[in-house]
């Protein structure tokens, strides 16, 4: 162990006993997201280091306060990714922010979230025990699978010391094309073309624009492309445009944020959700961001009719609800998973829920 | 009592000899109807035991519900009665984890047999968790989509058994496992609450209990109905067979493949002696020659295909391949497959009885595990045939023995043990897909620490505070471990470091 890790160990040992709470804080990119939470910051950036990278094994073990950029520069070195493309909302960006945050990007729809990558994760819990779960390998049903409990938990069930993440290798060939049409037809179209075996690695519709993303071997880029027709985008474009949207740096996501950024995750084939503001869609209609005026009940009702939830992403009221509440007995396993963790109630108290 | 040591209650071991057969049988025949609940002796034989049969025991009762309301009453009276609850899909289990308890309830989700609903446009199945694995596949045939993971049990298991065990299929490297695959899985808890984890968008509030409940083998709640995705399926797949005279370089040339940038939708191993058994009984055309044989599968469009296997046969031609072909149509490509599909029923007809093993190393130990087996199998003087996921380093050694031959499973489990500790000990995992069950359970104790084993049961307790689904199933009480007298040897400490292993 080493002797920041240890020194940890002593702070949360120390917190549980005198029930202090602590926000747990890498990078800080992604402090907006979540309920607000009060208490001191326990900085985790400090923990850095890739442990070990097996190209060939498709397998990368990285500390935790890792910054986000400097794994991803390795894993590019051995032509491979992170194809969950998780943002990084800001240079500082840890390893570990991205599993708690459980962001994932573009490529979600088609590859999985990040929780789909994440193999194993070594925590120290509220009790400061050191804990690992999951592994190394691709396959593991050995004990229950902690560590994708982890993954998107907020920092709320422990603090992530090391994360096996699976990699995947780059793709050959890459296509954006783009093609002007409604809400309703790039719903339509969208889903439509998942159902096929085209080579899809991203779309994203707003402004009646819909750009689509195309990745894999080449013969099989360039036949979709044919197939699908469409505009095609200029190479440099195209990367600028999906990192922009991953980051949530352009267009839609730059203009007017005097109202507060809603995220709806709905089924894929959700009807146009009718609540009027400003909408870009993602995820072959899976994601919906929305900015509107509706207030925060409304979205949620109707989220909820169409089978999803909505999240008050950016602003509004950060003490409220900012995640969908859950029902009353998946909240109660919720407390007690809460519990078994952290039994003191201090790593980052009400960032996910009242009390969790 | 120091707070790390700090038990649960399901985590004691725990004694249910204070059930009372008449009672529970009374309490559940208020809530089923007739022909739902048995419990004359030869009604409860068939449920002896799942895929693991070295196991048996009798269940006091068989349940076979046929509604979720059911089901509810069901564990809200065995919860009522502190009862043990065994939840059961078709039985196919390898490692144990649907074995009954003897003072338990045996609850049969094999009438929840019905597709709820399929949807092309959305590509999802709802469906009842009793329902064949390829039975969704078949219904969504029609739509040009399928349910990607395959186990080779796919005719038989269910997909609530796939749920619990987080299976896997031959090409699970590309398309995933069960995990992810699943979008909501609907439940009812010990306490007879009906939750849902998940939904049909792509994520949803709170913890990923989704994730959590798969792969947990029937102890955390009782499946009642799954949203599964659909794929759609690719226009062509296409196998490529290579032969290798040496098993270590075939080990090599699976590296290479990965490491060209390749992930195929498949990539099988089988060596020399399960080749051999195979094709007694499928007649697959391997080249029994071969000390080793890789099948590995491109799929796509067509022209995505060429590209590919162009891509696969100039590695495998640089890795030493001695021999290289590829299918050149349907038929043969099922041919290639049929082989490796048939290795389990293979080493049933070759040995009176096997016990497969399914521990997960990193791939670039396969030829220190293979060596390790070699040694072995002349130490416990039994064969042993591998057969192995080689993309993602799950490996399924077949331990032939003969039951009926004093000792020999015996020395069939302690061959078993020691390649799952060297599983371990060589940076993997004692299970990739088949669960720890009551199979590995003392394994289990190689594997992780007692804080970790601690959390298990916390983990379950949050889901089942009395410990009455499947208990002693999964997870090691620490009494256990300490009579097993072996606990984890993780940091490369060998459990006995002056035997020499390779
Ligand atoms: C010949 C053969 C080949 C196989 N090949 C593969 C393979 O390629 N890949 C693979 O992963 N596995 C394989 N298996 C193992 C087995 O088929 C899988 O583990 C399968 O998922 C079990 O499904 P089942 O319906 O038979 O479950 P069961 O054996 O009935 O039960 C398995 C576990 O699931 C629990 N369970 C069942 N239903 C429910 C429910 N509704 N709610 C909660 N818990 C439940 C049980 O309590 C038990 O713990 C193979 C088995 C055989 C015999």
């Amino acid at each position: 162990m080493s002797e920041l890790v240890s020194a940890w160990v002593e702070k949360i040992r120390h917190a549980a006993g005198s029930a202090t709470p602590l926000r747990i804080e890498g990078g800080g990119s992604k402090r907006f997201l979540g309920r607000t939470v009060d208490a001191d910051v326990l900085d985790v950036a400090g923990n850095t280091g890739i442990v070990s990278y097996e190209p060939t094994e498709l397998v990368v073990t990285v500390r935790g306060g890792t910054p986000l950029a400097e794994l991803e520069g390795v894993l590019a070195g051995q032509n491979q990714f992170l194809a969950f493309e998780p943002p990084h909302f800001g240079p500082r960006a840890t390893v570990a922010g991205c599993i708690a945050a459980g962001l994932s990007g573009p490529r979600r729809a088609t590859v999985g979230a990040v929780r789909d990558f994440v193999l194993g994760v070594k925590i120290i819990d509220g009790r400061g025990e050191i804990m690992s779960f999951g592994g190394q390998v691709m396959k593991n049903v050995a004990g229950y699978d902690v560590s994708r409990l982890v993954a998107g938990s907020l920092g709320t069930l422990g603090i992530i010391l090391e994360v096996s993440l699976k990699v995947l290798p780059r793709p050959f060939a890459e296509r954006t094309i783009r093609f002007s049409c409604s809400e309703s037809e790039a719903i339509r179209r969208l889903n439509e073309w998942g159902g096929q075996p085209l080579p899809l690695s991203a779309s994203a519709w707003a402004d009646d624009t819909l750009t689509l993303r195309l990745s894999g071997a080449w013969a099989a880029v360039d036949a979709a492309c044919v197939r699908l027709g469409g505009e095609a985008v200029d190479a440099d474009v195209a990367a600028a445009f999906w990192v922009g949207l991953r980051e949530q740096q352009s267009g839609f996501f730059n203009a007017d944020d005097s109202l507060p950024l809603c995220r709806l995750a709905v089924p894929s084939v959700a009807p146009p959700l009718a609540l009027g503001g400003e909408q870009l869609i993602e995820w072959g209609g899976a994601q919906r961001w929305l900015r509107t005026d509706a207030p925060l009940e409304r979205i949620r009702t109707r989220a909820a009719e169409l089978g999803g939830h909505a999240t008050l992403f950016r602003g509004g009221d950060r003490s409220g609800d900012v995640f969908t509440p859950l029902d009353t007995a998946v909240l109660a396993i919720h407390r007690r998973m809460k519990a078994a963790f952290d039994p003191a109630g201090i790593f980052n108290p009400g960032r996910l829920y009242q009390g969790i | 009592m120091k707070v790390d040591e700090e038990t649960t209650l399901g985590e004691r071991d725990a004694d249910f000899s204070a059930v009372d057969k008449a009672r529970v049988v009374e309490a559940l025949a208020r809530v089923l109807p007739a022909g739902a609940l048995m419990y004359e002796a030869e009604d409860l034989h068939p449920y002896e035991c799942d895929g693991l049969a070295a196991y048996r025991a009798l269940p006091l009762v068989v349940a076979l519900p046929t509604t979720e309301a059911q089901v509810v009453a069901v564990l809200k009276a065995c919860s009522a009665l502190g009862v043990p609850v065994v939840a059961r899909g078709a039985g196919t289990g390898l490692s144990g984890g649907a074995l009954p308890h003897t003072q338990g309830v045996l609850l049969s989700l094999a009438r929840f047999n019905r597709i709820l609903d399929l949807d092309p446009h959305a590509r999802t199945a709802v469906v009842q968790p009793g329902v064949r694995n390829l039975a969704i596949s078949e219904a969504a045939a029609a739509h040009g989509l399928y349910y990607a993971p395959d186990p080779s049990s796919q005719i038989a298991c269910s997909i609530g058994g796939n749920v619990a065990e987080n299976a896997g299929g031959v090409h699970c490297l590309k398309y995933g496992l069960t995990v992810h695959n699943l979008m909501r899985v609907r439940a009812v808890t010990i306490d007879g609450d009906v939750v849902e984890f998940g939904n049909h968008a792509l994520d949803a509030p709170g913890y990923d209990l989704l994730a959590l409940m798969t792969g947990s083998e029937g102890m955390l709640a009782v499946v009642t109905e799954v949203t599964v995705r659909l794929t759609p399926k690719p226009q062509l797949a296409q196998c490529v067979l290579a032969a290798f005279d040496d098993v270590i370089r075939a080990g090599d040339a699976v590296a290479a493949i990965i490491a060209a940038g390749i992930i195929p939708a498949g990539l099988e191993m089988m060596d020399q002696a399960a080749t051999a058994a195979v094709e007694q009984f499928v007649h697959a055309g391997y080249p029994l020659d071969a000390k080793a044989i890789l099948l590995c599968e491109s799929d796509g469009t067509p022209e995505e295909v060429a590209e590919e296997i162009a891509r696969v046969r100039a590695v495998l031609e640089q890795s030493g391949a001695t021999e290289i072909r590829v299918s050149r149509d349907e038929a043969e490509r099922m041919r290639f497959w049929a082989g490796r599909k048939a290795a389990f029923p293979a080493a049933g007809r070759i040995s009176p009885d096997y016990y497969c093993m399914d521990g997960t190393i990193p791939r670039k130990r396969l030829g220190e595990m293979l060596t390790a087996i070699q040694d072995m199998e002349t130490r416990y003087a039994l064969r042993c045939i591998n057969v192995f996921h080689a993309g993602d380093g799950n490996l399924h050694p077949l331990i032939l023995f003969d039951a009926n031959q004093e000792g020999e499973l015996h020395r069939a489990e302690a061959f078993g043990a020691e390649i799952l500790e060297l599983s371990v000990t060589l940076g993997g995992t004692i299970t990739g897909e088949h669960g720890v069950g009551i199979e590995k359970i003392n394994q289990m104790c190689s594997q992780f620490t007692r804080p970790e084993l601690h959390q298990f049961f916390r983990v379950k307790a949050a889901f089942d505070a009395a410990g009455l689904l499947n208990p002693g199933k999964a997870i090691p009480t620490l009494n256990r471990c300490a009579e097993y007298g072996r606990m984890h040897v993780k940091d490369g400490h060998l459990p006995y470091p002056d035997l020499p292993r390779f």
